[in-house]
């Protein structure tokens, strides 16, 4: 066990290297220096400031004083602003990570219920509803679906209003984000409970006289829950992703929307610093996440 | 020769004699039992049986083939292009501006009055910049569908190559090509693509005027990184696939009767797991097209005036309370593809897989 923590672990260190090492090397190729677009300097002055953000050293020392810098959680200053990075990363993320986590927490809850009530009313009429429901949601993106609830609700019903740091509900953001991976953990359970319903446990427990909601809550479901685990990290990546444009859409300021405005502005340095923030967390979800699988499912060998 | 036609014995023959035996002649009707009835099926006919059986499959496929056909065949017939401002005359006509679905403008309808002429009408209404919006949509469905199938085979090529490479090899080969595997497949891919999208779009310069220079630097910086990152999950079904059945007996005979690797790999192996690859690739499709969408919407997709189905649905925002039908057209289109692509893979998947068969 231990040996594959830190076997996945060193992966892990690997994989945040090789991003801060993409993210810092493919940012320096783009032609033009941050002090070019300003108004003409003298070659003193430009040189002096070149020292100042340590711009004259070889590009190799720039990027280890960067991973430095880094990992005492120093990002720097936004190019377009002027304001620390870092400030605006923890105060955006604070946001962020609420209406990211909820959506994930109501994705989970809602995808293994419905996923439980399709595979135990196998082929009779709430099954077919989910499979189809879930089927369709699987080829609607986030972007359109907020899009449309935005319309419906805020604009032509006006149930909801428009969010606004006052004003701030957040129960269409959090539908938009949840509803992908919430058909696709519907889907996932679905499959996972009718293989768990199939096996010779549950035909024990059900021969012993054990109660029907026992042997569903405990004999199958937890069995079947397995998998879901698995699909934590990728929902992560997906609810990532989907928070870019859900956040744009509407008008939230958390980690997505400074993401998209820093590309739109090319702010490079914002963009540097969301990157590498939002792939160290990826990543880290990802390790516990395939640890915890491991942990709890002892059939599963150690390598 | 005796009776039963059974010739005599020789003194040494270990023949059997077959008269000591109570032998029976078979009746007609038992003769009939081993008639083939019906022709043999191979792997491929029996699961495309199985597929024309599946409605939601042969559906998916009807309506693909139809927006194919709609695709090819829209350009020709409508007389408008899709970068082309409505003009009447050779003047500009301000007055088609956000026009709905089968409306005329003014000076359009003044024009047919005039003239007699009957003008195409604008199936899906005009845009704010006065642009035909059906061939907009038209042309935004032909970029996002190319963007997902060549997408899907820069996929195919790299992870099967790679995938085939690493499992026929194995050993130390194929630890240190897996580990490189496990790594891209750990980066966050919409990231990346993201960040390469960005720089590529500022470093990379192409000759104005050939078919990449219209798509924009944008789509083949996606390319590139479909290309980089997205084979992984190929590669890694290709080789698991391989390393079990490079074990069977008839690899070792091939093997044994001198083939080359290569051969082996292409003649051997690779027809045998044929059926997955192809499931992976269809499922893939539908994933670029996602992909690209998204892209396209958060503004870094195909380049102005090219439209995209995310960058139509982007600009649709701008003017959603007034005219929502400019979302719901390419919204409805994006959805359409990529579902019944899905559908098609499910429906491929449980044709083809050998591991669903009874």
């Amino acid at each position: 066990m231990l040996r594959y923590v830190v076997k996945r672990a060193c992966l892990a260190i690997v994989t945040i290297f090789i991003i801060c090492a993409i993210t810092f090397f493919t940012m320096n190729a783009i032609p033009g220096g941050p002090f070019d677009s300003e108004k003409a300097t003298t070659p003193e002055v430009k040189a002096a400031l070149e020292k100042r953000y340590n711009l004259d050293k070889p590009l190799v020392e720039q990027f280890v004083i960067y991973l430095g810098n880094f990992f005492h959680g120093d990002f720097g200053v936004s190019l377009k602003t002027g304001r620390d990075i870092s400030k605006t990363l923890v105060t955006s993320f604070k946001i962020s990570a609420k209406i990211g986590g909820i959506a994930m927490a109501f994705a989970v809850l809602f995808g293994v219920f419905f996923g439980s009530i399709a595979a135990l009313m196998r082929n009779r009429l709430p099954d077919r509803i989910i499979v189809f429901i879930s089927t369709l949601a699987a080829a609607v993106p986030s972007f359109v679906l907020a899009t449309l609830l935005l319309l419906v609700f805020c604009i032509k019903l006006g149930w909801i209003p428009v969010w606004s740091p006052t004003n701030n509900s957040i129960i269409l953001p959090v539908i938009s984000l949840a509803f992908y991976p919430m058909a696709y953990i519907t889907r996932l359970t679905k499959s996972s409970m009718l293989d768990a319903l199939g096996q010779d446990y549950v035909r024990t427990a059900k021969a012993k006289g054990v109660a029907t909601h026992k042997v569903i809550f405990k004999h199958a479901l937890r069995n079947a829950l397995i998998p879901v685990i698995t699909y934590v990290g990728p929902m992560t990546a997906s609810i990532i992703t989907g928070s870019l444009v859900v956040e744009n859409i509407f008008t939230i300021g958390g980690l997505g929307q400074k993401f998209v405005t820093g590309i739109t502005n090319r702010d490079y340095s914002m963009i540097m610093a969301t990157t590498i923030f939002l792939a160290v967390l990826m990543v880290f979800i990802n390790l516990i996440s395939d640890i915890i699988y491991k942990l709890v499912d002892p059939r599963i060998t150690f390598e | 020769m005796s009776e039963n036609n059974i010739p005599k014995k020789q003194i040494l023959s270990t023949q059997i004699d077959l008269s000591k035996f109570n032998f029976e002649k078979a009746t007609d009707e038992e003769k009939r039992q081993q008639d083939v009835m019906s022709e043999s099926t191979t792997f491929f006919k029996d699961g495309m049986k199985k597929l024309r059986k599946n409605p939601l499959a042969m559906g998916s496929i009807i309506v693909l083939v139809a927006i194919v056909l709609l695709i090819l065949i829209a350009p020709m017939v409508v007389p408008y292009s899709y970068s082309e401002i409505i003009s009447i005359n050779g003047k500009r006509d301000r007055t088609a501006k956000e026009l709905s679905a089968f409306q005329y403008s003014e000076n359009e309808i003044a024009y047919m009055e005039e003239t007699g002429e009957k003008l195409f009408p604008h199936i899906m209404g005009t845009d704010a910049m006065c642009r035909d919006y059906f061939i907009r949509v038209i042309y935004g469905t032909r970029v996002s569908l190319t963007v997902g199938i060549f997408a899907s085979i820069i996929v195919l090529i790299i992870g099967v190559l790679y995938g085939s490479i690493a499992g026929y090899a194995g050993g130390k080969v194929d630890l240190f090509m897996m580990r490189i595997v496990d790594i891209i497949y750990s980066l966050p891919d919409m990231l990346i693509i993201i960040l390469l999208s960005v720089v590529i779009g500022q470093t990379l310069n192409i000759e104005s005027g050939s078919f990449l220079a219209s798509l924009g630097t944008n789509m083949i910086s996606i390319y590139i990184v479909f290309g980089l990152l997205y084979w992984v999950g190929m590669a890694r079904l290709v080789r698991g696939q391989i390393l079990s059945i490079k074990e069977n007996e008839y690899i070792l005979a091939a093997k044994s009767i001198g083939a080359k690797p290569g051969r082996i790999i292409l003649k051997h192996i690779l027809p045998n797991c044929i059926s997955v690859i192809i499931i992976t690739t269809a499922l893939q499709i539908p994933s670029a097209i996602f992909t690209e969408s998204f892209l396209s919407f958060i503004g870094l997709g195909v380049q102005a005036p090219m439209p995209s189905l995310g960058s139509l649905a982007n600009s649709a925002r701008a003017g959603l309370q007034s005219y929502p039908s400019k979302l719901v057209f390419p919204a409805l289109m994006i959805c359409l593809i990529v579902l019944a692509f899905n559908l098609l893979g499910d429906g491929l998947r449980d044709a083809f897989d050998p591991k669903l068969r009874k």
